[in-house]
């Protein structure tokens, strides 16, 4: 099967209806997303977390920093319980999405995480084609019931990752064929497909150059506009350009958590002074 | 030694260097003498094989003009089949030969005579009759196989020395034969299309080849699905505890069991127990499976987990069931690896013989197997079988059947390669 695009359906790409109507301006500034309280995470016997408790606002991108091993990932990855593949790892304390209980052993992890998406440190595309990369997520949901919905899908995925321009020709290569860059777009791409509500990334450019990130950067100042977006980034120049609120974690605890400026400028605590102005981390 | 000269310099560092170009050196010729050795004991082997085997593929045959006698092949009268069943095809040879010679008079002589042919040329000629039943009345002219003794004597030249099993009068005659342009040798094509026989000319490794290919396709229908889904569940979805400790450690220790272990468990379980048809291919495959079903369970599980742990975490971010990840990503990309380690498991099931001769497939399987339940050998058994054989002609077909298991072998390990290349894909 050969995906070659008709200029027809290039002018037809446009959002799906329901992330459509999203407008950051509309959301009231207390809206949250997601809810943790006192989450702590151990491996075995070693405490990686304890009792973190934060509000994630919806449409709007926090960053969390923090220095190597400080727990900022395992957090992360607490949100849509990709913690629940390692084993040994326990997680206690209270994650909620728009108030449902998502460690709830009930609930379907699958679902969550299609609610829930995820972007990875390295740039980790299927050896699949492009255009299979985007359609997989689409595929296992049922999404579409035409070949020609699932087209469309993935052209508005691709588009909204800002990759399509560059791949609209060759979206039967491999998704691996592409740049570091363009793989790591591919992988949003192939998350937003899914209409998911909120994005993790999880040091999503520290494997690119820094034309790539700014890229990247740009991106998500984009999708934040429909998306909660939860970004762990080991750059605090990177925080305090995408995000609106950062947490800073030390050694397993949540230090501070405000709004990005006030951590950058203001910032209530002397770890985080110090982390911030660069004299420890 | 000035204060300013480094390490680098000095000349214990020499002599350092120069000791550890020495050691590398050393290990580079041992590796070339490793590698020497095992080639030339792979061509000896080979050598050896194609030496010893080079009689087996060729056979000695003797023109006659044979005429189907109503009398002697038609004894009924009725020229019905089971009257040309019943016909005396060994006096339609005698008298084609006493044709020739017609100053072969004694008893004894014409007794030398027709044993210069093989009894499977009587059978030939009924079967020709039995397809052809218009020929009855009528002559024609056949190249008939030779005894094996004939063979052998022919092979050596004919000198009365070697084929010292011929009397001096049949040896005159095979000479009169050949004189006349009526002895020549021919490829062996009976070693392809025959079973075992008791007359080494009339044996092939056909029936040991199909019994082979039976016991395989058993042991690989069991195999293959059992094992593979066994490394999935144990790679992917188990608890790591102490009970998946236990049996990693049970399957790994199974895998070095001696396989006539495995034969004795086959016959205890599969004969005495559930009473299956003995020397059955379905029999030797099971117990087979027994031996063959670790090695595919390691295998599967180390290509598993070569494949890199983000497929899995990407299929698991989109919403992917722990399932899903494994039959859309894992094992996809595990799969050429999975079928590699698997016919080399196959292959080494093929060239095994202890755990077949406990559950009875060493028979005398005179029929080429049909089924799964007929009475069969396999390729190892009949190698052994004509080994032990005293007939010297089964000498050569013995090196001839080890050649075919290794060629065999080299076809499968050929095809393990390809299916690699073929299906690898790199990320």
């Amino acid at each position: 099967m050969r995906h070659t695009i008709p200029k027809i359906m290039l002018d037809r790409v446009s959002l799906p209806e329901s992330a459509a109507v999203a407008d950051s301006d509309a959301v009231p500034e207390s809206e949250t997303k997601m809810q943790a309280a006192g989450v702590r995470v151990t491996y075995g016997e070693k405490v990686a977390l304890s009792g973190i408790s934060m509000e994630i606002p919806a449409r709007k991108v926090t960053a969390l920093i923090g220095a190597s091993g400080c727990g900022k990932s395992t957090f992360l990855r607490c949100l849509n319980r990709m913690n629940d593949i390692i084993e040994g790892c326990r997680v206690t304390g209270q994650i909620t999405l728009d108030g449902q209980d998502v460690q709830d052993p009930d609930l379907d992890v699958a679902m969550l995480r299609s609610r829930v998406g995820m972007v990875f440190q390295k740039p980790n595309p299927f050896p699949k084609s492009i255009f299979e990369n985007v359609a997989y997520g689409p595929r296992i949901h049922g999404l579409f019931d035409h070949k020609e919905d699932l087209e469309r899908i993935v052209l508005t995925s691709l588009e909204r990752a800002g990759l399509l321009n560059e791949v609209k020709d060759r979206l039967d290569e491999p998704g691996t064929s592409l740049s570091g860059g363009q793989q790591q777009r591919l992988c949003i791409a192939r998350t937003i497909a899914v209409n998911p509500e909120v994005i993790l990334m999880d040091e999503p450019c520290s494997a690119l150059d820094p034309i790539a990130t700014a890229r990247i950067e740009d991106l998500i100042d984009e999708l934040k506009s429909n998306y909660t977006i939860i970004i762990v980034t080991h750059s605090m120049q990177q925080a305090a350009r995408v995000s609106q609120f950062s947490g800073f974690f030390h050694l397993g605890e949540l230090v501070e958590f405000d709004s990005t400026e006030a951590i950058f400028t203001n910032p209530s605590d002397t770890r985080t002074k110090n982390y911030v102005t660069g004299r420890f981390g | 030694m000035s204060p300013t000269q480094t390490w680098q310099s000095r000349p214990e560092t020499a002599r350092r260097l120069q000791q550890r170009h020495r050691r590398n050196r050393l290990f580079r010729h041992l590796a070339a003498t490793g590698l020497l050795l095992a080639v030339t004991a792979l061509v000896m082997m080979l050598g050896a094989l194609l030496t010893a085997s080079s009689e087996a593929f060729t056979e000695t045959r003797i023109k006659l003009t044979v005429r189907y006698d109503r009398p002697l092949v038609d004894p009924r009268g009725d020229a019905s089949p089971e009257s040309l069943e019943e016909g005396d095809y060994t006096a339609v040879i005698r008298e084609a030969a006493l044709q020739l010679f017609p100053q072969v008079a004694s008893r004894t002589e014409r007794r030398e005579l027709i044993r210069l042919f093989s009894p499977g040329a009587a059978f030939r000629l009924k079967e020709r009759l039995t397809s052809h039943p218009e020929l009855l009345g009528n002559s024609e002219e056949l190249w008939l196989a030779a005894s094996a003794d004939a063979d052998q004597a022919f092979k050596s030249g004919l000198t009365g020395k070697e084929g010292e099993r011929l009397t001096p009068f049949q040896t005159h005659l095979l000479l009169q034969f050949q004189e006349r342009g009526a002895l020549e040798q021919s490829f062996n094509t009976t070693l392809f299309t025959a079973s075992d026989s008791r007359e080494p000319e009339m044996a092939g490794v056909l029936g040991a080849a199909a019994g082979s290919f039976f016991t395989l396709l058993v042991t690989f229908f069991l195999c293959f699905p059992i094992g593979v889904t066994t490394a999935v569940y144990l790679e992917e979805f188990a608890q790591k505890n102490r009970w998946f400790d236990f049996v990693e450690v049970n399957i790994n220790n199974l895998a070095a069991v001696p396989s006539i272990i495995f034969g004795l468990l086959g016959l205890a379980i599969y004969i005495n127990l559930m009473h299956l048809p003995r020397s059955a291919p379905l029999v030797g495959g099971l117990t087979l499976a027994l031996m063959t079903l670790p090695t595919i369970i390691i295998t599967a599980r180390a290509a598993l987990l070569a494949v890199p742990p983000w497929i899995r975490e990407a299929a698991l971010g989109v919403g992917a069931s722990p399932l899903q990840a494994v039959m859309h990503h894992t094992l996809p990309l595990a799969m050429p690896g999975i079928l590699t380690g698997s016919i080399i498991g196959m292959a080494r099931a093929l060239g095994e013989t202890a755990p077949l001769l406990m559950v009875g497939m060493v028979a005398f399987v005179v029929e080429i197997p049909q089924g799964f339940l007929d009475s069969a050998t396999a390729l190892p058994v009949q190698i052994f079988l004509w080994a032990e054989s005293p007939e010297r002609a089964f000498v050569a077909k013995t090196a001839a059947a080890s050649l075919i298991l290794l060629l065999f072998l080299i076809v499968m390990n050929a095809l393990a390669v390809v299916l690699r290349k073929r299906f690898e894909k790199t990320w």
